[in-house]
């Protein structure tokens, strides 16, 4: 009886999966490709070390890589380690990503600013940001100042950049349209500036994360006792390649995560481009 | 200076701008636009003077380039004049001195239907229970109301002209001031969006300044119609339009009175249409 229940139930899931014809089959098949080419190489990993032709000794097993992943994870020190180093971002992102969304809102809506603006961002744009570590070290010290600080100048470039030149996209139509039906500056700001440079302001909040994440293992590993960066810098130091390995991981795990949470983002706040 | 051939073209509006009594909406006296430019000041308006009526609906063509879409933009504040002067009479207090339905896509990408049509009642602080009676109302005139959470993108030509239109009403207005807002429809669509707009605008009895390049849209729907001339824009002539309202826009076409009044019209206008072509230099 409750077999034939079963049954039922499973051709009409059958049913639905064809209703949504080719698109459905062709996703499907996109997925197993996607899923199936990193088990692929993990296996040829594994094998290749095993029968002794990677060395272990720099590429150690993905098996053995997972075991130390779960003992980091059980001795605590993995999840202490990647929460430290995501309150860095978080903070850091905060810190520098607002006052750059502010100034790009500014710098693209009054050109007197853009113009008195521009040349500062110009000149310091290309130091490379890790250059200025030992300077923010010097003025914010070992903790976690210098580390947000740092996180903070890499984010706010991107932000700033994209956010004015996503003001300056928007066709001048709607600032005339926005004259026209009696907005003020308040107004023109929330209504016209910042949905309209949205979806700019979105891709260099993604730069920013990129080049934040970045920075963040870098000042990890000089100036650090916590973080991420510092567990890999310290696993050099110990050699505990796995350990490296695993820190490897999880930065990219976050780096996909944010991706997602990025482009979930993206479809609330950009519904007028994303449902295209 | 004076006796430039514009002599004969400020006649013809000798008696458009006959000091009129109170009925008189908008006067634009000695009106002049100039832009710099790299070869120097371009004359865009010279000496427009005329006058519109209170409750009229005032058509403006010419051919392209006579600085039509330059008067709306001074019309709507949008542009300062060079010299000369509009006067406007005050409205009703607490209601927006113009609205514009502009030629290109104007309504936000980033907001739905019903979010675009309440933009004017939210900029002015409008009470959101009289905006959702308001913003509801002409959406059903314009028959967006199933399309309300839809976003411009969505949309057809037509329906992003049809959301204009709604903002442009539902701010409610003292003049509506409208810049070809049919010339990219297909001739279908735009003959539906001028029933329509015929319809919301029988009914809210505004001053409407309605600027085209299209002789039989100005017959279709004003009462007076300023013909103008190009490169720089003066004015050619003021023409009434002797048909009576309401009306209905295909009708009124299969009318001889109508084709005989097109046809005077476009006879005046095809000196300026040749001449603008000969003035016209590669940008």
């Amino acid at each position: 009886m409750s077999e034939a229940g079963e049954r039922v139930q499973g051709g009409g899931l059958g049913r639905r999966r064809t209703r949504r014809g080719a698109a459905g089959g062709e996703h499907a098949r996109d997925l197993a490709f996607a899923v199936l080419s990193p088990l692929a190489l993990l296996a040829v990993w594994e094998i290749t070390v095993r029968v002794g032709v990677l060395d272990e000794r720099f590429f150690p097993a993905p098996t053995s890589i997972v075991s130390t992943l779960v003992e980091t994870i059980e001795s605590g020190e993995l999840l202490a380690n990647t929460g430290i180093s995501l309150r860095r971002m978080f903070l850091g992102m905060l810190v520098g990503g607002t006052p750059a969304l502010l100034l790009g809102l500014v710098m693209g809506l009054y050109r007197p600013i853009r113009v008195a603006v521009d040349p500062l961002i110009a000149a310091t744009y290309p130091i490379p940001k890790s250059a200025i570590l030992p300077l923010l070290l010097l003025i914010f010290g070992l903790g976690e100042g210098s580390k947000i600080a740092m996180v903070a100048i890499g984010v706010f470039f991107p932000v700033a950049i994209n956010t004015t030149a996503g003001v300056l996209e928007i066709d001048r139509i709607y600032h005339d349209v926005g004259k026209n039906y009696g907005a003020g500056r308040w107004q023109t700001f929330r209504t016209i500036a910042l949905p309209g440079a949205m979806p700019l302001i979105l891709t260099g909040v993604r730069l920013g994360f990129g080049i934040g994440l970045i920075l963040i293992v870098i000042a990890e590993m000089v100036g650090a006792k916590s973080g991420l960066g510092y567990m890999i810098w310290n696993a050099w130091q110990i050699f505990q390649v796995e350990v490296m390995y695993v820190g490897l991981i999880v930065i990219s795990v976050i780096g996909v995560l944010f991706t997602l949470v990025l482009s979930e983002l993206e479809r609330l706040l950009v519904p007028w481009r994303t449902a295209r | 200076m004076a006796e430039t051939p514009g002599r004969t073209l400020q006649e013809a509006t000798e008696e458009g701008t006959g000091q009129g009594g109170q009925d008189r909406k908008i006067q634009v006296d000695n009106l002049t636009k100039q832009f710099r430019t790299k070869e120097g000041p371009l004359t865009a308006l010279d000496r427009l003077s005329f006058g519109v009526e209170k409750g009229k609906f005032f058509m403006v063509v010419g051919p392209s380039g006579c600085g039509k879409s330059t008067l709306l933009r001074l019309l709507a504040g949008l542009e300062e004049p060079s010299s000369g002067s509009i006067r406007v009479a005050p409205g009703p207090p607490g209601k927006p001195a113009n609205s514009m339905v502009f030629q290109q896509e104007s309504i936000f990408p980033w907001m739905n239907v019903w979010d675009n049509a309440a933009y004017g009642l939210r900029m002015r602080g409008v009470p959101k229970r009289e905006i959702r009676e308001v913003v509801g109302e002409y959406l059903e005139k314009t028959g967006l109301t199933r399309f309300a959470r839809a976003y411009p993108h969505q949309l057809s030509g037509g329906m992003k002209q049809r959301v204009a239109l709604a903002r442009a009403f539902a701010n409610d207005p003292d003049i509506m001031l409208m810049d070809e807002p049919f010339s990219s429809l297909d001739e279908q669509n735009k003959t539906l969006l001028q029933e329509e707009l015929l319809r919301i605008w029988d009914e809210s009895a505004k001053t409407v300044l309605f600027i085209t390049h299209s002789v039989d849209e100005a017959v279709t729907l004003g009462d007076q119609i300023l013909l103008m001339t190009a490169n720089p824009g003066r004015i050619k002539a003021l023409i009434d339009v002797p048909f009576e309202r309401p009306r209905s826009v295909m009708e009124l076409r299969a009318r001889p009175e109508y084709g005989s009044l097109v046809y005077q019209i476009w006879e005046s206008l095809r000196e300026e249409v040749e001449q603008a072509r000969q003035k016209e230099v590669p940008r």
